[in-house]
């Protein structure tokens, strides 16, 4: 299956993937992709959340420093799923693991199961995670707010 | 002659699922049979707590939607118990009379729930376990008869272990008072270590609930338990919440070796060749301790689960490394443990976050984090894999967990290529 694949190399740390992700799944958009209603899809007080993380890794010097975006690897042996007590993840026929927000009771045994600490407590305290966001787009949100191609949606054996 | 089927599943919770699933993945076509005494769709057990609380919509409590078995061409019998399991002819015996024989068999029995020795238990009133949903709807009820009469029950709950407090966090909202009786001298003592027991039991008396350690019933009277200290209190409604017991009697009655669990190999296979456990009714070997002891978590149930239904349709896979873990919520206080608690103790208390990591032979194999820690798989990562903690910059870690904190190569590995 296609996934998000990191080259930490060129990775600016920009964290344009971070804001594109915690827009990507309103809906109202026009043809272009572009948001209508930002007033409406943005709430100061409970301000989206994004999937994706970026980490940084300062050394001693500048040129040492690190930066790469992380997200849901959509595991071929996905513990979050195999972990989680309401049934409230799976994983499609398509590989892609989702989550139901009605099921989800934010016990958190997902996040004590992901070996990559992928999961993002929202704001309501159930579990958000990357699903890809590819209903709308052929590519995920994230990748294509990339502007150095840290990030990719391919195909890798 | 009676019916055959190819696969036949004891148990429609985790493990049963887990099963279902695995074998599915192997076997798209074979004939599945999933038998169970409880007379419901797979439902998620640990939501019978969020249920009472009426966190849980009814249509929400199940584990797999509504049309699950129909999908994955499953068939069941629900209100069915299974009275005997008969290796030799490959067959089970129903309280129906009915005869079923299998290729492959799967216990997946789950546990008991287990009840002192106390006098006056089998006729007490208005008492209840809680491990099923039917006790769930069983107090339900009685918290209802109550506030038809105009009050909010008076509740005692024996058992100050997982389940006592998830029964405990269930009924605050609609209780007038709450007792906690346990013999040990800490709260969750099989889950927590001494620290996190603290913490918990300061957090229960906060929330103005009454915890008596050292103390037990008795005697059950009419709506009221005499203690081991003397007194007497009365209650509306009581919950047996002592602890489970794995369910090994079909097991044992078939001549399976069992030693307070199902004694089961790598593949999930019993003594008997064509007959699997998974599950709370289980011995699995922990790879944090070392030892083979009885996990009874639903990840553990899942993935045995999964992993026997592999093997019954053909495949050869060893589970999965398994060992302890917990992610619990009461009342608003965040616990996670993982693995056993041996070897050096590193603490470290940072705002408002309270975490113990344990180290032996430089590789971590357990921790325990008090309040909200995103990330904390990566922790639960190094104890399955067993890391060499000579690999990854520890002392960042065990501040934050990061992927920054690990080599180059390892993440290449995590983030660059598919597994
Ligand atoms: C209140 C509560 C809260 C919990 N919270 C958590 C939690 O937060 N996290 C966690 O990891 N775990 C939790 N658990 C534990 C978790 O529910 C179990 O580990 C899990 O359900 C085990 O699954 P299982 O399939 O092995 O067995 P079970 O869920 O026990 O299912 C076994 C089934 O088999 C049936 N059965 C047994 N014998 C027969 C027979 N002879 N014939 C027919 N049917 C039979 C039983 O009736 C039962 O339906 C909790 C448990 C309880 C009770």
């Amino acid at each position: 299956m296609k996934r998000v694949y990191v080259n930490e190399d060129v990775c600016l740390g920009c964290h344009l993937c971070e804001y594109e992700c915690a827009f990507s799944t309103v809906k109202d958009r026009d043809d272009t992709g572009k948001i209508n209603n930002m007033f409406k899809a943005f709430n100061r007080d409970v301000s989206p959340k994004s999937k994706i993380r970026i980490e940084e890794l300062n050394g001693d010097n500048p040129e040492e420093k690190i930066n790469f975006a992380v997200s849901c690897r959509h595991c071929e042996t996905p513990y979050c799923v195999m972990g989680c007590i309401t049934g409230a993840l799976s994983q499609g026929e398509d590989g892609v693991i989702r989550i139901n927000h009605d099921k989800c009771i934010g016990c958190r045994t997902c996040i004590v199961m992901c070996p990559y600490g992928c999961l993002v407590i929202n704001n309501d305290k159930t579990m958000l995670k990357c699903e890809l966001c590819t209903e709308h787009n052929e590519t995920p949100a994230c990748v294509k707010a990339c502007p150095n191609r840290a990030i990719v949606y391919e195909e890798r054996e | 002659m009676g019916k055959h089927t190819k696969y036949l599943i004891i148990g429609n919770s985790a493990a049963g699922i887990g099963a279902v699933e695995g074998i599915r993945i192997a076997d798209p076509l074979g004939q599945i049979l999933v038998i169970s005494d409880e007379d419901y769709h797979t439902y998620s057990r640990p939501l019978i707590s969020y249920w009472l609380e009426g966190k849980v919509a009814d249509e929400n409590i199940y584990y797999r939607d509504p049309d699950y078995y129909s999908s994955q061409d499953v068939q069941v019998k629900l209100g069915d118990k299974v009275l005997e399991l008969n290796p030799s002819d490959k067959s089970v015996t129903l309280d129906t009379g009915e005869e079923i024989r299998f290729d492959k068999c799967l216990l997946a029995t789950g546990s008991h729930p287990f009840v002192p020795p106390i006098k006056g238990k089998d006729t007490a009133k208005n008492a209840t376990t809680f491990t099923k949903m039917e006790d769930a709807l069983k107090a339900d009820e009685i918290i209802k008869e109550c506030e038809l009469e105009g009050r909010k029950p008076k509740v005692i709950i024996l058992g100050a272990g997982l389940i006592g407090l998830k029964a405990c966090e269930a009924i605050y909202d609609q209780a007038d008072e709450i007792t906690i009786l346990d013999l040990a001298d800490r709260v969750m003592p099989s889950v927590f270590n001494k620290n996190a027991s603290e913490v918990m039991e300061e957090f229960i008396k906060s929330k103005g609930i009454n915890l008596l350690l050292q103390t037990s019933i008795d005697e059950i009277l009419d709506k009221q338990v005499r203690l081991t200290n003397g007194e007497t209190l009365d209650y509306d409604l009581l919950f047996l919440a002592v602890g489970t017991r794995p369910a090994v009697e079909l097991a044992e009655g078939a001549g399976i070796e069992t030693d307070r669990g199902i004694v089961v190999d790598p593949y999930q296979q019993t003594s008997e060749a064509n007959i699997y456990a998974a599950g709370d009714c289980t011995l699995s070997f922990d790879i944090s301790s070392q030892s083979v002891k009885n996990i009874a978590i639903l990840p553990n149930a899942y993935i045995q689960g999964k992993y026997a239904g592999l093997n019954m349709a053909g495949q050869d896979v060893q589970t999965e490394e398994l060992f302890p873990l917990n992610s619990m919520g009461f009342l608003g206080l965040h616990l996670i443990t993982a693995g056993c608690y041996d070897g050096e103790s590193i603490i470290v208390d940072d705002d408002g976050v309270y975490k113990e990591f344990f180290v032996k032979d430089n590789k971590l194999i357990g921790y325990i984090i008090i309040g909200t820690c995103e990330r904390s798989g990566i922790y639960t990562h190094l104890i399955r894999k067993q890391t060499d903690l000579s690999e990854v910059d520890f002392d960042s870690l065990i501040l934050e967990p990061t992927l920054s904190s690990f080599g180059k190569q390892d993440r290449f590995n995590k983030l660059s290529r598919p597994h």
